[in-house]
């Protein structure tokens, strides 16, 4: 397992547009992938689950991936928070 | 005559049909094993997800892009992996693949709309829209078919789902009412972008009206006007015919310069508040930005965005506007705009206390951030920076010695900016007012802010509806103001622009050519309105205009004598 923590930069926060993106993103991957956010954990291949934490601009979030392509999924994961558009 | 919101503008005069989703009956406990009862669920997505991938491509047609992407949005919903799974283990326990469905979207609609941002409430909506289709596919249930109805239907409904308007066939369709939902929800943002006239929000009206009931639709006003009579309905054609011609003749004018009758240039920019709007200002002809508002970078968020932010996000607008003036206030916090996690403390007068240019000096880091971002992001276009609430000379100095230090200390530090970057002033108080000359001397441009400098110079709060009847601009305090502020401009050599709601008044745009206005920045839905009436005025004329209204004592007198000239 491997986890970072960072800080969303993506203006809107992960918000419908972004959190499509996000999620579409990292369902490719074997991995699981969850977002620890405000105390709560949320499942990052599931759209509702990542509109529901309610994630903005500015907000500190932890990413953890667990699986056989774990590396390259928080890679991936952490570009987007950064990132998306 | 029911008065409901208006939410897409235009007048609709047709016939009710009123569109009831069929009550959805179905047993909570399963009779089929595990593996069947999942099995229609599966079957039920899948027959979804082909036929809203489809719905979207109809929509991408008839509505546009962006209404495309809310069903695309539906298809997410469907294919989540978080609904599959809590439904499979519902279903486990034994539950029908309906009951296990109902149970997990309402659940997310719940979550969503306890979170308190606007945003994600608002994907409740889609939850649930979500929801009764997937009962429905399970159940067998038909859709309600809104592409069979016929010519001059008026469609009444509790809420216009994304779903239903997939189905609308344009040239069918006289207007929409329904039960729910306010100017920003999907149904009004539908009814827009399919140019039907609709009125929103009216409680009961599916029950109110009855099908087949002659009816019209007043968009404009927010109005439905039931069993209207020969001469209503005469009036009311003659009211869709001049808005569908006023908005025919505004399309004319994309791409028109902006000028007096006599061919004085005025520049006609909008105001903004995110950079994604630039796109709007783009599709509506507006010349730049006249009003960038900065809050929605610290509102949208739980603590300080940093220099980084900010500089992506302003960044993303100059470079959308591609070298057009970007006018962008820093930030205006205070007064009725709260931002929580600065700790501010709770004032006896907010609007007279610590907020926007006052705040922002002294707290030094925080603007620096702002400043820095704004003078990076200079080097990708057209920037000019707008001091907020400044109400003496040594603010407006304060702010330029800190762009200067800033612009040396990114000098030294060889990053790129537009070394000519203006610094300007919103006046938006009686002490600007008074001492624009002094200001003057020291701004590169003014951009009149008419909603404040109106409450300011009138002393009146008009959320307070005891005191509201004075909150006008056309009282000859606020008027004689706004003259005195351009003329000092002007003397001076430097824009004045003015951003308040008075820049798109037709009312008050001779008073503006007169007194020499050079910048009119407006929201991008006004932007053809606008052009059309600085074209419609001459100088001279305006200055007739000006001349009577300057001489009225009273509000009521100014009033009149603006009305009798509009043209």
């Amino acid at each position: 397992m491997v986890s970072k923590k960072v800080t969303v930069t993506n203006p809107e926060g992960l918000h419908m547009r972004p959190a499509g993106v996000f999620t579409k993103s990292v369902a490719v991957f074997d991995s699981d992938v969850t977002i620890k956010f405000n105390g709560k954990t949320y499942n990052g291949k599931s759209i509702m689950n990542v509109l529901a934490a309610c994630i903005k601009c500015g907000s500190e979030i932890e990413i953890e991936c667990s699986g056989s392509d774990e590396e390259a999924a928080l890679a991936k994961a952490i570009e987007l928070v950064q990132e998306a558009k | 005559m029911y008065k409901g919101i208006a939410g897409s503008d235009g007048v609709g005069i047709g016939e009710v049909v009123i569109i009831k989703e069929p009550e959805l009956k179905y047993e909570r406990a399963s009779a089929l094993t595990v593996e069947k009862e999942l099995e229609r669920f599966n079957k039920a997505i899948e027959e979804l997800v082909e036929k809203t991938n489809a719905m979207s491509e109809e929509v991408r047609k008839s509505a546009g892009e962006a209404e495309a992407e809310i069903l695309l949005g539906h298809v997410m919903i469907m294919s989540d992996p978080a609904l599959s799974d809590e439904v499979r283990s519902l279903i486990s326990d034994g539950l029908t693949a309906e009951a296990a469905a109902e149970q997990v979207l309402d659940m997310f609609a719940a979550i969503y709309e306890g979170t308190g941002d606007e945003l994600t409430m608002q994907r409740a909506t889609d939850i649930r829209d979500v929801k009764t289709r997937l009962i429905k596919a399970l159940l067998g249930a038909e859709d309600v078919d809104i592409s069979a109805l016929k010519k001059g239907s008026v469609i009444v409904v509790h809420d216009l789902t994304p779903s239903m308007t997939a189905g609308i066939v344009k040239e069918n369709i006289e207007g929409i009412i329904t039960e729910t939902g306010g100017k920003t929800s999907h149904s009004a943002i539908l009814a827009r972008a399919l140019e039907i006239p609709a009125v929103l929000s009216i409680d009961n009206i599916t029950e109110l009206l009855k099908n087949g009931q002659s009816v019209i639709v007043d968009g404009i006003g927010g109005e439905v006007i039931p069993d209207p009579d020969d001469k209503c309905i005469s009036e009311y054609r003659a009211k869709r015919e001049e808005h569908i011609k006023h908005k025919r003749e505004l399309l004319k004018l994309i791409g028109c310069e902006t000028h007096t009758a006599d061919g004085i240039h005025a520049e006609l920019v909008c105001n903004i508040g995110k950079p994604a709007d630039c796109k709007d200002v783009l599709e509506r002809d507006g010349e730049g930005v006249g009003l960038f508002r900065t809050e929605f970078l610290y509102m949208d968020t739980d603590r300080l965005p940093t220099e980084d932010q900010q500089f992506e996000a302003y960044r993303a607008a100059a470079a959308a506007m591609d070298g057009k003036p970007v006018i962008i206030r820093t930030l205006d916090v205070g007064g009725d705009k709260e931002i929580p996690y600065l700790g501010l403390e709770k004032e006896d007068n907010p609007f007279l206390g610590y907020r926007a240019v006052r705040y922002c000096l002294k707290n030094p880091e925080l603007y620096r951030a702002q400043l820095r971002a704004l003078i990076r992001a200079s080097a990708f276009g057209n920037i000019k920076i707008m001091a907020p609430l400044v109400t003496c000379v040594d603010e407006i100095r304060a702010v330029k010695a800190l762009v200067k230090e800033l612009m040396a200390e990114l000098e030294s530090e060889g990053i790129d900016f537009d070394r000519n970057i203006e610094v300007g002033v919103m006046i938006e108080t009686p002490a600007a007012a008074v001492i624009a000359d002094l200001l003057a001397a020291e701004a590169d441009f003014f951009s009149i802010g008419t909603n404040d400098l109106t409450g300011y110079t009138m002393a009146v709060d008009r959320g307070n509806h005891k005191v509201a009847y004075l909150y006008s601009v056309y009282n000859p305090a606020v008027l004689r103001s706004i003259k005195r502020v351009i003329e000092c401009g002007v003397d001076a050599g430097i824009m004045v622009g003015m951003c308040g709601e008075a820049a798109s008044d037709p009312l008050l745009i001779p008073l503006l050519i007169s007194f020499g206005l050079n910048e009119y920045s407006v929201s991008p839905t006004s932007v053809l309105a606008t052009r059309a009436e600085i074209l419609k005025w001459s100088k001279s004329e305006a200055d007739k205009v000006a001349e009577e209204a300057l001489s009225c004592t009273t509000e009521s007198e100014v009033k009149d004598v603006l009305s009798k000239y509009k043209k």
